[in-house]
């Protein structure tokens, strides 16, 4: 049998293996850090919930960073997407909060604070805040607001939203539970706050079995006119 | 004049005809807007360790297609001969029928010998089939059993090198699983211990990696006796709803109704649960 002189270098050796040609390498500025969002809107009340899992690629990075952040006593924003971008965005808006209320003399309204987000997020159209934004709190009337977001600052006034990674699961159930979507001969009582809540503790029970980034905690913030109160509810840890 | 024949006969084994098609599918399908079928991968933890009487399988129960749960309590750990199991890792598909076709091959060898088969037979034909398919075939496994030559443990790789261990730790909770065994394996353990630390080992990978979870599988072979414990532990429950979400009658819209009466006769009746918690 002949024997190739290829694998052989001029020295007689066995030339080393290495790999021919430019391997291009990509840094990429972002990263996903999954969790989901979720907020309803009520008559008088507004609900915020998010998981408190924070992770990335197979990984956990850790159990308990909650994705809700309090904006003033009548808002509260969830952010789920990249975390670096998260904390960066929260803290421009609560620079931006206090601008407003140094100048104006008074607080920001949850409307405001969504027209506000938007220009902030369109100011990085050609680089933007990996960030899926959804806003709740209560407008100028005392009633739920829910406010959503896509990561350039297209928005729109909800009922309820979810976002994040488990919100294609969430979405649907939500639209069945709360907008009566898909039903028929069904008395559409309006939705009370104790419904609501047991409603997001169920559906974040079933996300968590289903989808891998979600799960641990859940947190809801619930806002009435009393104001903020938190509950904590733990989830599926695997 | 001759027939021509056009069905071609089945010879068995592989197909390999939709493979050009594969190809040109692969290298166009992103431009027509679509993207070509991931390959369902188990994100799995699963591992072995051989102690004084035998050895002890253990493996997770999560089958993940991408980021979702596509099966909550799948069996990861394989039949390969009455005192031969067989963990298995990687693309789902593969480990289940790679696992099949060993076993089935090493059923006839036995009957052929006329003994009872050994570790390092499986090892052996496992290894030859997963290099001939140059990893293609995405079956990382962990083969253990008792023979006459003693309690046996091998880990397997995809492109089919194999290493012949006390203790080893396969797919992505793999990592986890061997810090466990790295801080407390010992050498000739007894049956408890070891059992202990093959659970701790997989409890390890269910709650540190995202790709394993739900419940712990074991099995322990010793010589003349096998344990498959399924479930283990049941090392996660499902959280339980609070709200009733049961439709009353007429909740769908019937837009139209037509119904056509079958005159059957009921030949057998066979009843399967099925999980609706």
């Amino acid at each position: 049998m002949m024997i190739s002189a290829r694998a052989y270098g001029d020295n007689g050796k066995m030339k080393e293996h290495h790999y021919t040609g430019p391997v291009e390498h990509k840094f990429s500025p972002y990263a996903f850090n999954g969790g989901t969002v979720l907020a309803v809107a009520g008559e008088d009340f507004a609900l915020v919930a998010s998981d408190t899992r924070l992770s990335e690629g197979y990984s956990i990075h850790s159990r308990d960073s909650p994705k809700c952040y309090k904006l003033t006593d009548t808002t509260v924003i969830g952010c789920s997407g990249f975390h670096g971008d998260c904390l960066t965005l929260t803290k421009i808006i609560e620079a931006r909060l206090k601008m407003y209320k140094h100048s104006n003399n008074k607080s920001m309204t949850s409307g405001a604070i969504a027209a506000m987000l938007s220009t902030i997020l369109y100011g990085k159209r050609f680089f933007p805040y990996y960030v899926y934004n959804i806003i709740g709190g209560l407008d100028e009337e005392g009633r739920g607001a829910v406010y959503s977001f896509d990561p350039v600052g297209s928005y729109q006034r909800d009922t309820y939203k979810a976002g994040g990674s488990a919100s294609a699961m969430l979405q649907p159930l939500l639209d069945n539970q709360i907008g009566f979507k898909n039903m028929e001969n069904v008395e559409q009582l309006p939705l009370t706050l104790e419904k609501a809540v047991q409603l997001v503790k169920d559906v974040f029970i079933s996300a968590a079995e289903r989808d891998v980034y979600t799960g641990d905690a859940l947190k809801i913030c619930i806002i009435t006119k009393e104001g903020i109160r938190e509950e904590i509810v733990p989830l599926r840890k695997d | 004049m001759a027939t021509v024949s056009v069905r071609q006969y089945h010879r068995g084994g592989f197909s390999f005809e939709n493979c050009k098609r594969n190809a040109l599918l692969e290298a166009d399908i992103n431009k027509l807007g679509f993207s070509s079928p991931a390959a369902r991968k188990t994100g799995t933890t699963i591992c072995g360790v051989v102690y004084k009487d035998g050895v002890v399988l253990g493996a997770d129960t999560r089958a993940t297609e991408g980021m979702v749960v596509a099966d909550k309590n799948c069996s990861k750990i394989h039949y390969i001969s009455p005192n031969v199991y067989c963990c298995g890792a990687g693309t789902a598909a593969d480990t289940e029928m790679t696992t099949q076709i060993i076993s089935s091959n090493l059923e006839l060898h036995s009957l052929s010998t006329g003994r009872l088969p050994r570790v390092a037979t499986a090892n052996r034909m496992l290894k030859q089939m997963l290099f001939r398919y140059q990893g293609y075939i995405g079956a990382a496994l962990v083969l253990g059993g008792v023979d006459s030559t003693g309690p046996q443990l091998y880990s397997i790789y995809p492109h089919g090198s194999t290493d012949k261990l006390p203790y080893v730790t396969m797919g992505s909770g793999s990592l986890a699983a061997m810090a466990v065994f790295e801080d407390r394996y010992k050498p000739n353990m007894e049956e408890e211990e070891a059992k202990r630390l093959v659970r701790d080992a997989i409890a390890a990978g269910i709650f540190n990696d995202l790709g394993s979870g739900s419940n712990i599988d074991l099995c322990v072979i010793t010589k003349g006796k096998v344990d498959y414990l399924r479930p283990h532990d049941v090392a996660n429950k499902k959280g339980v709803r609070t709200g009733n979400y049961r439709y009353k009658h007429g909740t769908t819209g019937v837009l139209t109704k037509a119904v056509t009466p079958l005159n059957l006769e009921v030949v057998e009746e066979s009843v399967q649960t099925m999980d609706t918690s």
